[in-house]
């Protein structure tokens, strides 16, 4: 199926209670769906409480080895402690996917491409601040095209759990509004994304 | 059967389950406690035993019980747990009794952290307990790895009569990754010939790990040598990758191993002709190879998260052929890929 | 640290005692550990005690206690507080010396040590934290968990047939002719906290009046684990644990009355 030579390592980083895993899980559910090789690993510890929480999630079209980078190629970002720790590590010509809404800081960094998505803000609109990770991976991948979005969709489809059946529609909803911020603020991925 | 996301602890707990497991005994600690948590509900569900002991010094001696009766059965700790299961460690390889035991390696000594480690490589290799033997111990690298040595520690504990341990750090257990899993397997009603059944209409048996008479005891520990003979002469298993014009070769073993492995690639691109051999046994250690590539390459560099224990048997097994460097990190740290090519370019400046 | 305000027409009703540091507590929100830190904070500084107190921390959520304490303090092993505690104790007869210790930590992997500790009438105080459930590994089942509870490693509720009964360590820790004072006290509000503090000072002078062992069991609560609000915490301590564990005295041994009456060497 997935024959994109690619290999991308994905921070996704935040509070504890923001569906940082969860959102995780769900590209590593697309990306084995689709055919490539992932890796998911939380980081668990004390800060697990309260603190700050945070996924790896590896996306190769080969075999991976290290499951972790020093310097992830793209970093979603949460909130404001996430930003001061991930934003100096992104390597040079990756993607920083910022929730504008929680975090004001700018990146002086001109090697890396940012895209700033009031994502919580959004989220709400939609129906609950709880979507807030759905609306910055709907941004990610327009910017950053691993997977199409269709196939989180069909991810969710398949691996949300039953208890939380009913926030299915919300969840698609919150991925197409993150996509739709991005591509209204530029308007020549649009293009790129008809293909 | 297609591949399924899953959690390097909970693939155990359901591969365990799956090759006829019939009981289960452990206590809670991270970074293994889903192990114990997806038993928690499985075994009961299938009418199997499930139970929480009180500490992990009754875990392991239920487990003595239990594989006593010839029961397929397990239990699984991390290393301040693992401490505590030394003594039942002992008696059950001092009875010659198929065991198969889980240390999910967190950050040490003491009560260290819950991060992942390889701490425990003297502990696990040496002897595990007192006394005078070694358990086979296996070493994954990814989930599927997780999952075929758990069926395969089952078949080896009861081929050899051996104590099994399957030793990975806390990034194996937490991390999830596409694997499959093997089919269920019924379980195994039939009793061995030493099995405590209950005398019924034949002679008695005993589980003992007692031999007062030196010589008595020294025969059984002939006998318990001349098995890990048979062992390590058949079982010892490990992978290696680009070693065949290596001139550099990287030793490293479970989440190290597969590191070292991104780190083989980044060097290659750098055209700097590196190998790695990644032992999935670490006891029985594969030493003849290691040898052997030890005449071919220009050094060994050993990678480990801590402070260089398995490095001891790379350089028992090479022998002074080349030199061996280490790259380790403690803590809880996990080595970067970069910072190991760092290491393998540092040691091609200081040996050409 | 006692803060410096000069307002005539106010008097302080509340600070920080001196035995605690100005740490922050990295207890969740609604966590009776807090509570029962301060009451133990607050014993300590009115007996006096915080220059010749050794605190001795457990494996479990309250494994830094001895850094939001400013006394001399230690962490032990899994359930071995009691003896660690013993060993400074021996050592150092002249000193304070506190265990506080969870309901996994004491009353399942710590059984022996406690019971023994007991039994031998070791001239320690152990402050008891039973919250029917293994907060720090996230939820499992604790030997005090109650009948039907639902936690992570016995997702059908705890049964009898599986898991046995709880266990009622002070109950059981009264039987046994070493202990000097054994209550239980509940955390769930302000009257009861008051009993606690109240035991915990008595506790603290049988130690200094050399009668042996001395534990107070606390009823506490643990929001996160439980999956209930801080408010809904506090009223389940009262529906569902009160009625198995019953706030009491099960060991008021003879020298104890007379403590509890005169007082020992308190500055108060
Ligand atoms: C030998 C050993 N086994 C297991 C653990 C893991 N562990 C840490 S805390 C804990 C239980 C804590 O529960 P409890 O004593 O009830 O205290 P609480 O966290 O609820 O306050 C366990 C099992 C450990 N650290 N050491
Ligand atoms: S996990 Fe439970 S016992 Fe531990 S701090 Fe949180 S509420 Fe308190």
């Amino acid at each position: 199926m997935a024959s994109d030579q690619i290999h991308k390592a994905i921070v996704f980083a935040g509070f504890g209670g923001q569906g940082i895993m969860f959102i995780g899980q769900l590209l590593a559910y697309a990306a084995m769906d689709h055919g490539y090789h992932v890796t998911w690993i939380p980081s668990y510890g004390p800060e697990m409480r309260g603190g700050t929480a945070n996924c790896f999630v590896v996306v190769s079209s080969d075999p991976i080895g290290a499951p972790v980078a020093a310097y992830p190629d793209v970093a979603l970002i949460f909130n404001r402690p996430s930003f001061d720790k991930f934003e100096p590590l992104v390597r040079d010509g990756g993607l920083l996917v910022v929730n504008s809404s929680l975090v004001e800081q700018q990146t002086a960094r001109e090697a890396l491409d940012v895209v700033r998505v009031p994502a919580t803000k959004i989220a709400s609109a939609v129906g609950s601040e709880r979507l807030t990770n759905a609306v910055l991976l709907g941004a990610m991948l327009t910017v950053e095209p691993i997977l199409p979005i269709t196939a989180i969709n069909a991810a969710l489809q398949a691996h949300m759990p039953a208890h939380r059946r009913d926030a299915l529609a919300a969840n698609i909803d919150a991925l197409e509004r993150g996509s739709q911020h991005v591509r209204k603020q530029n308007p020549e991925l649009l293009n790129s994304l008809s293909i | 059967m297609t591949k399924q996301l899953l959690k390097g602890n909970v693939a155990i707990a359901e591969a365990a389950v799956r090759a006829g497991l019939e009981a289960y005994f452990g206590y809670p600690i991270t970074p293994q406690t889903e192990l114990l948590e997806h038993l928690s509900a499985r075994m009961p569900e299938l009418g199997r035993v499930f139970l929480q002991a009180e500490s992990e010094v009754a875990a392991i001696n239920m487990l003595y019980g239990a594989l006593s009766t010839g029961a397929r059965a397990m239990t699984s700790s991390s290393s301040p747990g693992f401490s505590l299961m030394q003594e039942g460690l002992s008696y059950i390889a001092a009875s010659d009794i198929p065991g198969v035991v889980v240390d999910v390696m967190r950050g040490g000594p003491g009560l260290g952290n819950i991060l992942p480690s390889q701490g425990d490589y003297f502990q696990v290799t040496r002897s595990a307990g007192h006394g005078d033997y070694r358990p086979i111990v296996l070493a994954p690298a990814s989930v599927q790895e997780a999952i075929d040595f758990t069926v395969l520690a089952f078949d080896l504990a009861e081929q050899y009569r051996h104590l099994v341990i399957i030793a990975l750090d806390g990034l194996i257990g937490q991390m999830m990754e596409p694997a499959e899993l093997p089919p269920m397997r019924d379980i195994n009603t039939h009793r061995p010939d030493w099995a405590l059944t209950g005398a019924e209409g034949r002679p008695k048996r005993m589980i003992s790990s007692l031999y007062l008479q030196a010589e008595a005891q020294e025969a059984v520990n002939r006998r318990t040598q001349a098995r890990l003979k048979i062992i390590s002469e058949n079982e010892t298993r490990w992978i290696e990758y680009m070693t065949d014009d290596a001139d550099y070769l990287l030793v490293g073993y479970g989440s190290a191993g597969r590191i070292a492995y991104s780190a083989v690639q980044s060097a290659r691109r750098d055209g700097l002709k590196v190998g790695l051999l990644r032992p999935q046994t670490l006891w029985p250690f594969p030493s003849e190879r290691l040898h052997e590539l030890a005449g071919q390459v220009r050094g060994c560099l050993v990678v480990e998260m801590n402070a260089g224990q398995m490095l001891d048997d790379v350089r028992l097994a090479v022998n002074g052929r080349v030199a061996v460097d280490f790259f380790g990190r403690m803590g809880g740290i996990v080595p970067m890929p970069d910072e190991i090519l760092g290491a393998i370019q540092q040691m091609q400046h200081e040996r050409i | 640290m006692t803060a410096d305000i000069k307002c005539d027409d106010m008097t302080i009703t509340y600070q920080r005692p001196d035995a605690f540091t100005d740490a922050h507590t990295h207890y969740c929100p609604g966590c009776t550990h807090g509570v029962a830190h301060r009451l133990l904070a607050e014993a300590l500084d009115e007996l006096n005690l915080r220059e010749k107190t050794i605190l001795v921390a457990p494996v479990g959520c309250a494994v830094f206690i001895a850094d939001y304490f400013e006394l001399d303090g230690c962490i032990a092993a899994h359930g071995r507080a009691p003896a660690m505690a013993t060993g400074i104790k021996r050592v150092q007869p002249d000193k304070v010396v506190v265990t506080y210790q969870g309901d996994g930590d004491l009353a399942s992997i710590g059984a022996a040590e406690v019971m023994h500790a007991a039994v031998r009438g070791e001239n320690i105080t152990i402050v008891f934290i039973n919250n029917a459930i293994y907060g720090m590994t996230g939820g499992q089942m604790a030997p005090t968990s109650i009948i039907g509870q639902k936690t992570t490693s016995s997702p059908q509720g705890r049964s009898v047939v599986q898991s046995g009964h709880p266990i009622q360590m002070s109950e059981l820790l009264a039987g046994l002719a070493g202990s000097a004072y054994v209550v239980r006290r509940s955390l769930h509000d302000a009257a009861n906290i008051r009993k606690a503090k109240k035991a915990i000072l008595t506790a603290l002078k049988v130690q200094q009046a050399g009668l042996g062992f001395s534990l107070v069991e606390l009823l506490s609560t643990c929001p996160t684990n439980w999956g209930l609000s801080p408010m809904d915490s506090l009223a389940w301590v009262k529906t569902h644990m009160l009625p198995i564990y019953p706030v009491g005295d099960f060991k008021v041994a003879d020298g104890v009355k007379e403590v509890m009456r005169d007082g020992v060497r308190s500055n108060s």
